[in-house]
């Protein structure tokens, strides 16, 4: 099954693991499943119109899904997802 | 129950290393990773760094940001490790070593360490450390940490 990689600070959501195997065939399929299996996770990665957060950045492998189709992209077994919260700032 | 402490741990090493790499990227802001584990207690102890390109070429002398196709690399080579990520450092150039507004509203790992080095005329001078507290975007805070250099 495709693997979700939970970053340091949402890991207290999803039963304190640092991966969560989904079922799967697209991104969107992942996260649906992902926040099935730990619902507390919805609220820190979707607005309240159900759109993932700007600073949630999804990555399929090494690839951001953005430049990919989005949540429609497909995964498949051995799929690695990363769920990586942007890191920016500055004086 | 173990009693939480804002606590952030590391070695003489590392501690040097970044603030150096502030001192070499100097008019600029660097960033990078802090990589090791969080104790029971919420200390956090830092095993290793990792230096990371700054993607605001824009305007680098006062905004950072991290790829994360790099931090991805990062926390894979971390995880191989054993190793988590557990904060982030950047420099402020000629500036406080302070958190200011845009730290705050760009940060968005709880839990984690937040390390800000001031570089004055190209030294490092003070570095504060301040942990994101809160459980989402609208209460979020940075609260300074002690910095164990151990």
């Amino acid at each position: 099954m495709p693997k979700v990689h939970i970053p340091t600070p949402l890991r207290q959501y999803a039963g304190k693991q640092s991966a969560v195997d989904v079922k799967a065939t697209s991104i969107a399929d992942a996260l649906t499943d992902l926040v099935a299996q730990h619902p507390e996770l919805r609220r820190h990665l979707y607005t309240e119109d159900g759109k993932l957060r700007a600073f949630v950045n999804v990555y399929l492998n090494d690839e951001d899904i953005r430049y990919l189709q989005k949540e429609a992209t497909l995964v498949s077994e051995g799929d690695t997802i990363s769920i990586v919260p942007s890191i920016a700032g500055g004086r | 129950m173990v009693k939480k402490v804002l606590m952030l741990k590391i070695a003489p090493n590392e501690y040097t290393a970044f603030r150096q790499h502030g001192e070499e990227t100097y008019p600029h802001e660097c960033c990078g990773v802090l990589l090791g584990r969080i104790d029971d207690d919420g200390t956090r102890v830092v095993t290793s760094i990792a230096r990371a390109g700054n993607t605001r070429t824009d305007s680098p002398q006062n905004r950072y940001h991290i790829d994360p196709k790099e931090l991805i690399r990062i926390q894979r080579e971390g995880r191989n490790r054993g190793e988590d990520i557990i904060g982030f450092y950047h420099s402020h150039p000629d500036h406080p070593a302070q958190w200011s507004q845009t730290d705050l509203a760009e940060a968005h790992w709880f839990g984690c360490s937040y390390v800000i080095t001031s570089v004055a005329k190209g030294k490092a001078d003070l570095t504060n450390s301040f942990e994101l507290t809160g459980s989402d975007e609208d209460e979020k805070k940075l609260i300074a940490e002690k910095i164990d250099i151990v």
